[in-house]
Parts: structure tokens; sequence; C-alpha cells
């Protein structure tokens, strides 16, 4: 069910993936006491591991026939890292728009930036990981598919491109769903789509010398007061720190560790 | 009263329990409308009525089944701009996310995903970073659009009847850009579904192969009519499928009980679990980091442990 079937030999693709630089999932995460915003400083800055799905979509893409593979990423200037960590994985570019503005853009200003960013480069497809493990909204793909006027094809756990038609399976609750659309599309690849390749070193020292750009807001033909945390469409009132848990009972099984735990369950009334 | 808009979660008629929580939680903010579209409304009005919706609006085309997402949010957008709601509630699911996303887009409003609650001016409480943080939110611009997750308040009952109201829709030409060719259903276990399930019977690395779970795992789970779930070391190995993940990455649960095997409790775990009302736990290591979140905890072998818990469960009925 998994993987893609591709048929578009000497075909030439233009994709562009979009990642975002997002704090390590495997560590703990904190909002920032005088913003609420990501304290993205508390945590190791990685790749989003769901882009990477992404990434390895449009890399298998462009190998079954010719094309390249641009990474667009908007975020505060560190995420240049990120944006060469997955150019290093075999993309062709990279695009990093970073603007002091930006901080605290919510999803809304988010998908209008990366659709003015992507808006008029003839790309053929747009392809991003369903979500992000930090804000894990799921919303972004389906907006920029909305502002750019494309087709959405999201959350697939397989894409098949056959010409200009592009076929995919939306997973859904009792299966999936096959979608068609044509090109140009804006596609959302679910985790465990494809196994994501680690970057070879070829393709590492290759990465150093790909062609980025790095545009301003301006640059794009945005004004500052449509994004960032002053102009958001949503504001965080507060927040909290969850306060620790209790300490519960912990036994040490002695052959009648079962007994105790339906002893325990008979008195929380689960059973 | 002003309005409340609630998108319903529904197959063919059949609603899902999460339809009937958003219901009450919108009875909290005004008078809560219900937002039908597919086919089998008529025999959804009676239990809609019933759970305190005073209007059903209802799109049952068959454009509604041909395209994904976005014809629901034309429908959404109509009645946004007819009739000004205090705030529009669709359930958290993959679609439901995307539906409140573009319907933001599209009438020019704020969006706020995953709340598991809504107060009456309309302030959303939401557990981000997997629980650890709670934070409290509200839509600052336009019509307040808030995704809200399965299990976050109770169905109400009021005793009450609903009015059907039949909404005409001009689907727009981005809804036609993408076409449903076919629905493929994949044979279901029978069990409770992973995310609205009361009780989740999890399994990870202890587990030590597919085998323990087909063995150890399932039998509990059925025992208790639980559903499955697996930790990322487990799905990683290919011991259970990736859709029964629990964590970070994959599914985020709020059962009733958890009951977590042969599992650490990496915060790529605990991420997707630790808003659990109970917490029970089976691990060999007294170290594991699990046990800061066990209600009741033993230290031993799942092995040995589960299936005599399993016995013992089954013998109670």
């Amino acid at each position: 069910m998994r993987g893609s079937f591709l048929s578009n030999q000497g075909v030439q693709v233009k994709i562009c993936v979009c990642v975002k630089q997002v704090p390590d999932s495997w560590a703990e995460k904190k909002l920032s006491a005088s913003d609420s915003t990501l304290d993205r400083a508390s945590a190791d800055r990685v790749v989003n591991e769901l882009d990477e799905y992404a990434v390895e979509e449009a890399l298998r893409i462009v190998e079954a026939g010719e094309g390249e593979v641009t990474i667009l990423s908007m975020g505060p200037d560190e995420a240049a890292d990120s944006v060469r960590k997955a150019i290093s994985m075999g993309a062709h570019a990279g695009i990093h728009i970073s603007d002091p503005a930006l901080h605290g853009s919510d999803a809304l200003a988010t998908s209008l930036v990366l659709a003015k960013a992507i808006e008029g480069r003839g790309f053929d497809l747009i392809i991003f990981g369903s979500e992000s493990t930090d804000a894990r909204m799921s919303v972004v793909p389906a907006m920029v598919a909305a502002r750019l006027g494309l087709p959405q094809m999201t959350f697939a756990n397989k894409v098949e491109l056959s010409g200009d038609s592009l076929t995919i399976h939306r997973v859904t609750d009792y299966g999936y769903d096959e979608v068609q659309s044509s090109l140009p599309a804006v596609v959302s690849v679910v985790e465990k789509t494809n196994e994501p390749r680690y970057p070879s070193f070829k393709n590492i020292m290759a990465a150093k010398k790909a062609p980025m750009e790095t545009l301003s807001l301006a640059d794009i033909g945005l004004d500052a007061s449509t994004v960032g945390l002053a102009n958001a469409w949503s504001q965080v009132n507060d927040f909290a720190e969850r306060a620790a848990k209790a300490k519960g009972t912990i036994i040490t099984d002695e052959g009648n560790g079962a007994e105790k735990i339906k002893e325990f369950l008979v008195t929380q009334k689960f059973i | 009263m002003t309005e409340v808009l609630v998108l319903i979660d529904h197959t063919d008629g059949v609603i899902k329990k999460v339809s009937l929580e958003l219901l009450a939680m919108a009875a909290g903010i005004g008078e809560p409308s219900a937002v039908f579209i597919g086919p089998g409304a008529d025999a959804a009005l009676a239990t809609l009525g019933d759970h305190g919706a005073k209007i059903v609006y209802v799109a049952d085309s068959q454009a509604m089944l041909d395209h994904v997402v976005i014809p629901k949010v034309d429908v959404l957008a109509k009645l946004v701009a007819e009739k000004s709601p205090a705030a529009v509630l669709i359930p958290s699911s993959a679609d439901g996310k995307e539906i409140a996303g573009r319907l933001a887009i599209a009438v020019d409003s704020g969006v706020i995903t995953d709340a598991v609650a809504v107060s009456a001016d309309v302030i959303a409480t939401q557990n981000v970073f997997g629980g650890a943080t709670i934070v409290h939110s509200k839509v600052s611009k336009g019509t307040p659009i808030i995704t809200v997750r399965t299990n976050s308040i109770a169905p109400v009952q009021s005793g009450g009847s609903a009015t059907r109201v039949d909404v005409a829709v001009e689907i727009s030409a981005s809804a036609s850009a993408t076409k449903v060719v076919n629905r493929v259903s994949v044979a279901k276990s029978g069990r409770p579904d992973l995310s609205e399930a009361a009780i989740v019977v999890s399994g990870g690395r202890g587990v030590g192969s597919d085998e323990g779970f087909t063995k150890i795992i399932e039998p509990l789970a059925d025992a208790l009519g639980a559903a499955v779930g697996a930790s990322r070391a487990a799905t990683d190995a290919g011991w259970y499928p990736h859709q029964f993940q629990v964590g970070q990455t994959g599914k985020t649960v709020s059962p009733q009980l958890y009951l977590a095997s042969g599992i650490s409790g990496a915060i790529q775990h605990r991420a997707g679990m630790q808003t659990s009302k109970t917490v029970v736990v089976v691990n060999k290591d007294a170290d594991a980091p699990i046990f800061d979140l066990a209600d009741f905890g033993v230290v031993g072998d799942l092995h040995s442990v589960v299936p005599d818990l399993t016995a013992l469960v089954t013998a109670r009925k």
C-alpha cells in the first residue's frame, strides 16, 4: 500500500518541499514567559521529522524522471541550518524566509508567507509533512492550497504521478480515499509513507554549495502588518505548566502483581 | 441567544460520539445548531435534537461525497456569513482541522485547534506539548473557529427536538479540483477506535515481538473492551501497525484508563497519553519514567503479569 509508483520518465518536475525547524521531539518543550511563543532555545533544533518523509517523497519522484527539489522554510536565522540539512538529503536549492517581524506568526500568517514565496515560481508540486511535532495543528498544507487556489491532496500515504495526473491515497479512519487531481497541486504525506534516506557525504558537501535565497518579508511583497504576534488572528491569554502528578502506588510483583492491578481496577470501577 | 455552529461527524447518518460532545459544549456558549453534511440526516435528526441542537442545517448532495474537505468549508462559510454565529465547533480529526483551517481563511477569522474546553466567553483551553503545558487562548479576529478533541466533555440529553433546514450550496472551483475516485475500507479489528476508546491497553519495547502483541496485549484489551496502542519502539520494530502508535508522532489519546506494558515512557510517548485520567503501568525497570505518571504500577515482568491479569478480568465477567 505504501511507496510510489512513478511513470514520469523524461518529464521535468519542479518540486517545492516546505520544512519547519522545531525543537527535538525527544526533548521537553516550553513556552517563553515573556510572550507565550515557543521557547526555541529550550531544546535542540531539528528538521521536523515528519517533513523528512516529504523530502524523501520529492526526491523519489524526481529520481524516477528528471527535475529538481527546492527546500522552503520560514523561520528565524537559525532555521537556515534546517534548510541545508534538508538539502543534504539530495535536494538542489533552498529558500529561507526570515524577518524579525515574523516572530509569533500563527498558521494563517505562516500560510500567507509560504504561499507568497511559492507563487510564480512554477512549481508542479508543493509537498509538506502532515504536521509539525511542536504545534501539531496539521492545517498549514490545506491553508497554503487554499491561498494558492491549488488542489489540496493531503494526508497521503501513497503518491502516484503519471504525466500531469496525480493520485494519492488519503488516509481515513476507515481505510483510505483514492483522490485524483491535476498538477500543480499541494500534497502532504503522513509518517511512514516511505523510508527517509540519510544524507550521504557527497550530498552533505553539495548542500554547502547549493544555491540558497534568503528573503525578507519585503522581498516576497508582504507588509509587516499582516504577520507576527501582534497581528495574529488568535492570542494566548495565559499558560501554565501542568502540575506534576501525585505519586501513585507502586508495588513490586511477587506473583501477586496481576491480583493487585485487578483490585485497583475494581476499586476504580473499571471492571 | 446567539447560535453556535457544530459540524457533525458521521458515517451515513451514524453520528460519532464527539459530535454529541460538541453539542454539549456549544450549549455552554450559546444556542447549538448542528451542521449535517452528506446523506443520512433524517436518521440523525432526533438524536441531534435530543442532544441540544435546535436547528440542523443539512447539505446533502453528491458533490459532498465526490470531493474531500472543501465542500464542507463552502457550506460552513455560507452559514457563518448568514448567521454570524458566536463560534464554530468542529471535531479535531484530520478532516476537521483542515476544514477549520480553510474556513478561517474563507471568513477571515482566527482558528484554534485541539481545544479540550471552551468557556462561555469563547476562551479555549488546550493541552500543548503533549499535555505538559495548559494554554488558554482566544480568537481575536472574526468568528472563533475551534476544533475540539474527543472525550473533552460528556454528551447531555436535553429531550429536545430539532428542526431540519436545508442549505443549498454551490461548491467552489477549488472543491472540484480534487475528486474522490474510490473509497476503500480496510478490515477493522472490532475493537473500539483508538482515539475515542475509554480504555487503551498499550505495549512497548518490553513486549518483545509481534507475537507478544497478539498473545499478551490484544487478549487483555479484548477482556477489558479496550483499544490497543503501541509505543514508537514497538511500531518501528514492526511488531504492531503504525496507525496504532501513541505519542508525539502518532495518535494523542486521553482515555479514562491507560494501561502501559513494557513502555519506558520517553517524552515521545508521554506526549501522546499523559492527559489520560488513570494510568496503570507494568514494567520490569523500577526506574522507568512512565512510573511518574502511574496511579498504580507494578514492577514486574509483563509476560507473566499481563496474562494473569487477563485471566482475572475474564473470570470476573
